[in-house]
C-alpha cells in the first residue's frame, strides 16, 4: 500500500510548537480525568501487551536472524539465536556484496529523501502560508482540486506519468523519483493548518507597516514560528520518501538508481529464483539496516509526530 | 462537507482591507506548488483519460475508439476478480485493523494501563517500516524454508496450512497491512481521544453513568470524525493495494496472479502487456470507484446520528 499522503491525521503540532509563544487554542485536558480514581489494571495491560507482542514480534524476529550466518538461517527455529553471532560479518558483506552495490542504492534513497522530501517539505510550507495567510481569488478551488488528488490512485497517475516522462527522456534517471515526490497534498494541508494558527495576522500587520516586504517578512518572522510544523511535515514525508516502492518501480531499470527499497526486492527476486544466488542472509540484514534509521526518527522526534497527529484529527 | 473544510476560513477570516496589499502575493508563495502539482498530478490525469478513449493497434495504429476500452473493462473478469479480492479485503481487513486500532486506543486513553508510553509508541513503531520490508519479514516468517509456520508445524505437530498457499494468501496479505497500520489508525484514534472536553466527563459521571456508558455515549460519539477519516483512508489505501502482493509474489508465485488487485492488473497490463490504453482506462474505472465508496462512506459517516 502506498501509504497514500494522508492528510486527516495532521495539523498543527501544537503542542510541541513554541509553548512559550501563546496557548493553543484546542482545548486540552488539563488533567487526565481517569487519573483521578482510576486504578491500573493488570488485565487490560495484559491486553495491550498482547497487541504490542504483535507489533514487536516480525522486528524482533529480524534482528534474531540478522545476527545468523546463512546455513543457521535456514535450518535453526525464526525466534531465537544459534550459531556464532554473525551480525558484523553479515553487515559487512550486505555492505560488500556485488560492488559494494547496496551503498550506492543507500546514497540513492538519501539523495532522494534530500531532495524529494526536502522539495516537498519547502513547497508545502510556502504554499501553506500562501493559502492560510493571502486572500487571493482561486483559494476554494485550489483546496477542493488539491484534497480530491489524494483519492487518486496511484496506478492511475503512475502509468501516464511514465508515458509522460519517458517521451522526455526522464525515466531511469533520479529525476523521475525525485520529481513526483515534490507534491505532497497531506503535507500541504498540514501546513495550511498549522500557519493559520501560528502565524498572527496581526504580526504580519505591523511587519508591513515597518514597510517589511512579503519575502523577507516570510523568512525573518513566520518561518521560525513555522518550525515545529515542519518537522513534522519532513518527518512524514521523508518516511514516505524512504519506504517509497511504487514509484521507483515504474521510473527505474538501471540497478545503479535503486533506492534501498527496490535493491533489497531485487535482492530477494534473485534468491527466491531457482538457480539464484541465496543471499537471504543479506536480504534480511540490508532490511535491519533499512529499517533502523527510520525507527531511530521516530523515537528521537516523537514529541513532533505526536502532536502532529493530534491536532490533525482535531480539526473538523 | 463539514469535515473537510479549508483550514483559517470559517473561524477568522483574514482580515485585510480591500487594496491595502497586492492580492496575488499569496499566488506567489502557492505556485511553486501548484506547477509541480501541475506537472505530476493535473497533467497524468489528464494523459489517461486522453489515453483511454484511444487504442493502438499493429494495424492501422493509434485510433479514437470512444468507450469501448470502459466497456472491454466492465466485460473482464480479471478486472473484476481483482476488484472482488479488494472488495472482500474491505469488509473484511479494514473492520479488523480498525477495530484493534480502537481498542488499543481506548485502552490507551483509559489511564489503566501501566507503561502507556512504551505501548504507544511500540504498537505504532510498523508505520516507519517499509512495506517490503515489512513483507519480506512476513513473507520468511510464513515461508515453509526458514518461517516460523513450518518450525511449528514440526515442533508442535500443529497442521497450520501454508499461508502463502492460493487458499490463505489473501488472509496472509491482510495480516500484513493489518500490522503495518494498525498503530497508525491508533494514534489517530488516541490523539481525538485526548481531547474531549472534561466537562462531558463530569457531566457523565454525574449522571453516574459507567465505564462502558462513557466509552459508547461519551467517546465514540466524540471521535466519529477521526473514525471517518481513518475509513476513508483505509478504503482508499484498501483500492490501491499493491506492493504487498507484488513483494510478495517471489516468495509465493503460484499463489498469486498478475490480476490479484486492481492495481497489480494495471501494472501488468502497462509495463509487462504494453497495453498503455487499457491500462489507464482500468486506473481510470478504479479511480473513480475509489472516489465514489470514500466519498459514500464520509457523507454516510458524519450524518449518521448527527
Amino acid at each position: 500500500m502506498t501509504a497514500p499522503a494522508r492528510l486527516g491525521e495532521a495539523g498543527p503540532a501544537a503542542g510541541a510548537a513554541a509553548p512559550r509563544r501563546r496557548p493553543y487554542p484546542l482545548p486540552v485536558r488539563v488533567r487526565r480525568r481517569t487519573d483521578r480514581r482510576s486504578r491500573r489494571s493488570p488485565l487490560l495491560t495484559g491486553l495491550t501487551a498482547v497487541v504490542t507482542l504483535y507489533s514487536l514480534l516480525p522486528l524482533v524476529w529480524l534482528v534474531i536472524n540478522a545476527c545468523k550466518t546463512q546455513p543457521r538461517l535456514l535450518d535453526s527455529f525464526g525466534l531465537w539465536f544459534s550459531g556464532r553471532f554473525a551480525l558484523w560479518d553479515n553487515i559487512r558483506e550486505t555492505f560488500g556484496h556485488d560492488h559494494h552495490i547496496f551503498v550506492r542504492w543507500l546514497l540513492n534513497t538519501l539523495l532522494y529523501v534530500v531532495a524529494g522530501a526536502g522539495g516537498a517539505t519547502l513547497l508545502a510550507v510556502l504554499g501553506g502560508y500562501g493559502l492560510a495567510k493571502f486572500v487571493f481569488p482561486g483559494r476554494r478551488a485550489i483546496f477542493a482540486v488539491v484534497i480530491g488528488a489524494v483519492a487518486v490512485p496511484g496506478a492511475a497517475l503512475a502509468v501516464p506519468t511514465f508515458l509522460m516522462f519517458s517521451r522526455i527522456g526522464l525515466t531511469d534517471t533520479p529525476w523521475a523519483v525525485i520529481v513526483p515526490s515534490l507534491v505532497s497534498p497531506f503535507g500541504l494541508y498540514l501546513m495550511w493548518v498549522f500557519a493559520a494558527e501560528a502565524v498572527p495576522d496581526e504580526l504580519l500587520e505591523a511587519a508591513r507597516m515597518d514597510g517589511s516586504g512579503e519575502i523577507r517578512t516570510f523568512f525573518r518572522i513566520s518561518l521560525p514560528l513555522l518550525a515545529p510544523g515542519i518537522v513534522t511535515v519532513l518527518l512524514f514525508t521523508t518516511v514516505a520518501t524512504w519506504n517509497n516502492y511504487f514509484l521507483p518501480l515504474i521510473m527505474l531499470r538501471n540497478p545503479h538508481w535503486y533506492p534501498l527499497t527496490l535493491g533489497l526486492n531485487a535482492w530477494n527476486e534473485q534468491a527466491a529464483t531457482a538457480g539464484g544466488q541465496p543471499v537471504f542472509n543479506l536480504v534480511i540484514t540490508g532490511a535491519l539496516l533499512t529499517v533502523v534509521p527510520l525507527i531511530a526518527a521516530f523515537l528521537l522526534l516523537q514529541r513532533y509526530w505526536q502532536s502532529g497527529l493530534a491536532a490533525g484529527s482535531v480539526k473538523e | 462537507m463539514a469535515l473537510l473544510s479549508p483550514p483559517g476560513t470559517g473561524r477568522r477570516p483574514a482580515r485585510r482591507r480591500p487594496g491595502h496589499r497586492p492580492r496575488w502575493t499569496g499566488l506567489g508563495f502557492v505556485s511553486p506548488f501548484l506547477i509541480v502539482f501541475a506537472l505530476v498530478f493535473l497533467a497524468p490525469i489528464a494523459y489517461s483519460v486522453y489515453l483511454s478513449l484511444y487504442r493502438d493497434q499493429l494495424i492501422g495504429g493509434n485510433h479514437f475508439v470512444g468507450l469501448d476500452n470502459y466497456r472491454q473493462a466492465f466485460t473482464d473478469h480479471e478486472f473484476w476478480s481483482g476488484l472482488g479480492r479488494v472488495g472482500l479485503f474491505l469488509v473484511i481487513q479494514v473492520p479488523v485493523m480498525l477495530g484493534l486500532a480502537l481498542l488499543a486506543a481506548l485502552a490507551l486513553d483509559s489511564g489503566r494501563l501501566y507503561g502507556r508510553n512504551f505501548f504507544r509508541v511500540s504498537i505504532f513503531l510498523p508505520y516507519a517500516v517499509p512495506a517490503v520490508v515489512a513483507t519480506l519479514m512476513w513473507g520468511f516468517m510464513y515461508g515453509n524454508r526458514f518461517g516460523l509456520v513450518a518450525s511449528l508445524n514440526e515442533h508442535l505437530h500443529t497442521s497450520i496450512p501454508d499461508p502463502l498457499g492460493p487458499r490463505w494468501v489473501t488472509a496472509a496479505i491482510g495480516n500484513i497491512v493489518t500490522w503495518e497500520f494498525t498503530g497508525y489508525n491508533m494514534l489517530i484514534f488516541y490523539a481525538a481521544l485526548r481531547v474531549i472536553p472534561e466537562a462531558l466527563y463530569e457531566a457523565a459521571e454525574i449522571d453516574g453513568a459507567g465505564q462502558w456508558r462513557v466509552i459508547t455515549a461519551v467517546k465514540l460519539p466524540a471521535i466519529r470524525g477521526a473514525l471517518v477519516i481513518a475509513t476513508v483512508f483505509s478504503v482508499i489505501g484498501t483500492f490501491q493495494l499493491f506492493n504487498e502482493p507484488s513483494i510478495l509474489k517471489a516468495l509465493a508465485p503460484n499463489a498469486i496472479s498478475t490480476y490479484f488487485t486492481p492495481n497489480l492488473y494495471t501494472y501488468s497490463l502497462s509495463f509487462a502487456g504494453q497495453q498503455h490504453n487499457y491500462a489507464a482506462t482500468v486506473a481510470i474505472v478504479m479511480g473513480l470507484v475509489t472516489m465514489a465508496v470514500a466519498y459514500t462512506v464520509q457523507v454516510r459517516g458524519m450524518r449518521k446520528g448527527a
